[in-house]
């Protein structure tokens, strides 16, 4: 685990093993989600992988009713509307992901401030088939 | 903050732009050249195009919109520029206002003394889908587009962000729509050339012909609020916050501001440019204002030095009504968190003390995302020379600012322009 390379395709094969692994600097301790490479905070280049728990609140929200013919290929669209939204972990990091249960026909009830929890759902036809990150209310 | 000049002056001496709006029978190149016309025309002591020694031109996506790509020769070939250089600038909604900065330092440096800065978009031969995956492309592709965001999605997140923190609703994003119809309504080159009320008469006439159901909605809001009529496309963004998918084109003659009284007694000088880059929205420390906006803005204020207080007219990005309001405050017209409660009383209304996007702004005008921010500075240039119309401000307007967002503010841009 520790000598993979910092890019989304590792990035990609952790949230496989259902891992939500964020980047940290050696240098300066600022903490990447997605993973960095370089550190844009400090440009240190040595990185280590680290793993997040699974605790998050979410800063902003949407459902999308007019939706990417990635998300109405999985089912989604005007019919089906979906929440999706920008979390913040516990450990800083903020990142964007699909949010779970929670009613995307009722908006006004959703908060900002709810807390959520990491969870993984598999997407997309064929080869493009594989596992995103998603948070859970 | 350093602060940063022209290494010298640089004027606007003419400026024209096509219709706004959907045109199954025109290019990208029919657009370009209808804007170029009426920049010729505009030019009140006339040019000669050959004197024109470069051409900019701002494009998003001709591949992805049109299957064209290299766009910027094809444009200069089309006006009678080749073999002049011709470079196409891209960086989201914000490639109008960017290729405008790269005519300024190009005749700023010395390198030339008269520029051609154009945009153009051509986006209604997609369907809704594949416009939607293509302006989402202006997103981070690795990251946030897997996520199930859509650009009307990201507004919409940062309009749920700014209602939380700040105490705004649905409706108040409802008056900015209302109000950029209004405004609209007096824009004869508009995409939407008719007030919400307009709108809801037109449809209301529509079913009374086709014997349907006739609405009856009691005023605006009501008819704002209807699922049918105004549906949901990212809550809070209804189909009426978001701006419309457009063609267009629109052009500005630039000088080095030394000739330009050879060209017209009524030059508009550029004294301010700034522009600033920032990561995806979710890198990002605040999701209620747009870090890279307030860097630009502080970047022209201080080249011009100016402040928010100056600018008698701007034009800001209103791509979704919440972007207007957000723009209203990292231009420091109003305090974070204010803005909304501006746009409720109408201080940012045509009449207003604090006129924005008097032109309609994106969201009536239209929004042919290459072409945008250069169609923002035909609107000042008209109200500074006092040639708006029926939609011209009282106020005498010697200052006036543009401010030009690419994708969610990855990229801005402002400018100040001052009649000398």
């Amino acid at each position: 685990m520790a000598d993979r390379e910092f890019t989304s395709a590792s990035f990609n094969q952790f949230l496989g093993e259902h891992k939500l692994m964020a980047s940290r600097c050696r240098s300066c301790a600022a903490l990447y989600l997605p993973p960095r490479a370089l550190c844009p905070a400090c440009h240190g280049e040595e990185m280590e992988w680290v793993e997040m728990g699974s605790s998050g609140v979410l800063l902003a929200f949407t459902t999308i009713h007019i939706a990417p013919t990635a998300m109405i290929e999985a089912g989604y669209g005007k019919e089906n509307p979906y929440c999706t939204g920008i979390v913040q972990l516990a450990e800083g990091p903020a990142i964007s992901a699909q949010i779970l249960g929670l009613d995307p026909r009722l908006p006004a009830q959703i908060a900002v401030g709810t807390q959520v929890r990491v969870a993984f759902v598999e997407r997309g036809e064929g080869d493009k088939r594989r596992t995103h990150l998603a948070f859970e209310a | 903050m350093t602060v940063r000049k022209l290494g010298r002056g640089v004027a606007i001496v003419g400026a024209g732009m096509s219709r706004f709006g959907a045109f199954p029978g025109d290019t990208s190149r029919d657009l370009f050249v209808e804007a170029f016309r009426e920049m010729r025309a505009s030019v009140d002591k006339g040019f000669d195009p050959r004197d024109i020694e470069a051409i900019y031109v701002g494009n998003y996506s001709s591949d992805l919109f049109e299957g064209q790509g290299h766009i910027a020769p094809i444009m200069a070939d089309w006006v009678g520029l080749t073999p002049r250089p011709a470079t196409r600038v891209e960086d989201a909604c914000a490639s109008g206002g960017v290729a405008l900065r790269q005519g300024i330092v190009a005749i700023a440096s010395g390198l030339y003394d008269v520029v051609l800065v154009g945009g153009v978009e051509k986006m209604t031969n997609l369907p809704t889908e594949r416009v939607t995956d293509t302006l989402a492309t202006a997103g981070d592709v690795l990251y946030e587009i897997p996520a199930g965001f859509t650009f009307p999605g990201f507004y919409a997140a940062m309009a749920t962000a700014y209602m939380a923190r700040y105490g705004a609703t649905p409706e108040t994003l409802m008056r900015v729509g209302l109000k950029n119809h209004d405004n609209g309504a007096l824009n004869e080159k508009a995409q939407f050339g008719a007030t919400i009320r307009q709108v809801m008469d037109k449809r209301i006439a529509g079913a009374k012909a086709k014997g349907r159901p006739v609405p009856t909605w009691p005023d605006e809001m009501a008819f704002l609020h209807d699922d049918a009529a105004n549906p949901v496309i990212a809550w809070p963004m209804r189909l009426f916050d978001c701006s419309p998918i457009s063609d267009g084109a629109a052009v500005v003659l630039l000088v080095a501001e030394p000739l330009a009284r050879s060209f017209t007694d009524s030059p508009i000088a550029i004294v301010g440019s700034g522009q600033a880059s920032d990561s995806a929205l979710h890198g990002r420390s605040s999701l209620t204002g747009i870090r890279a906006a307030q860097l630009a803005a502080e970047q022209a204020y201080t080249m011009a030095g100016v402040t928010p207080a100056d600018v008698k007219v701007a034009e800001v990005h209103d791509c979704f009504t919440i972007a207007e309001i957000l723009a209203t405050e990292d231009l420091g017209f109003f305090a974070a968190g204010e803005g909304w409660r501006a746009a409720e009383e109408g201080l940012t209304a045509r009449t207003g003390p604090r006129p924005v996007n008097t032109s309609g702004g994106l969201k009536s005008k239209g929004h042919p995302v290459g072409a945008s921010g250069v169609g923002q500075v035909l609107e000042v240039w008209k109200q500074m020379r006092g040639i708006a119309g029926a939609r011209q401000v009282g106020a005498n307007v010697d200052l006036a600012l543009t401010h030009n967002v690419g994708g969610t503010g990855q990229t801005c841009v402002v400018h100040i322009f001052e009649r000398r």
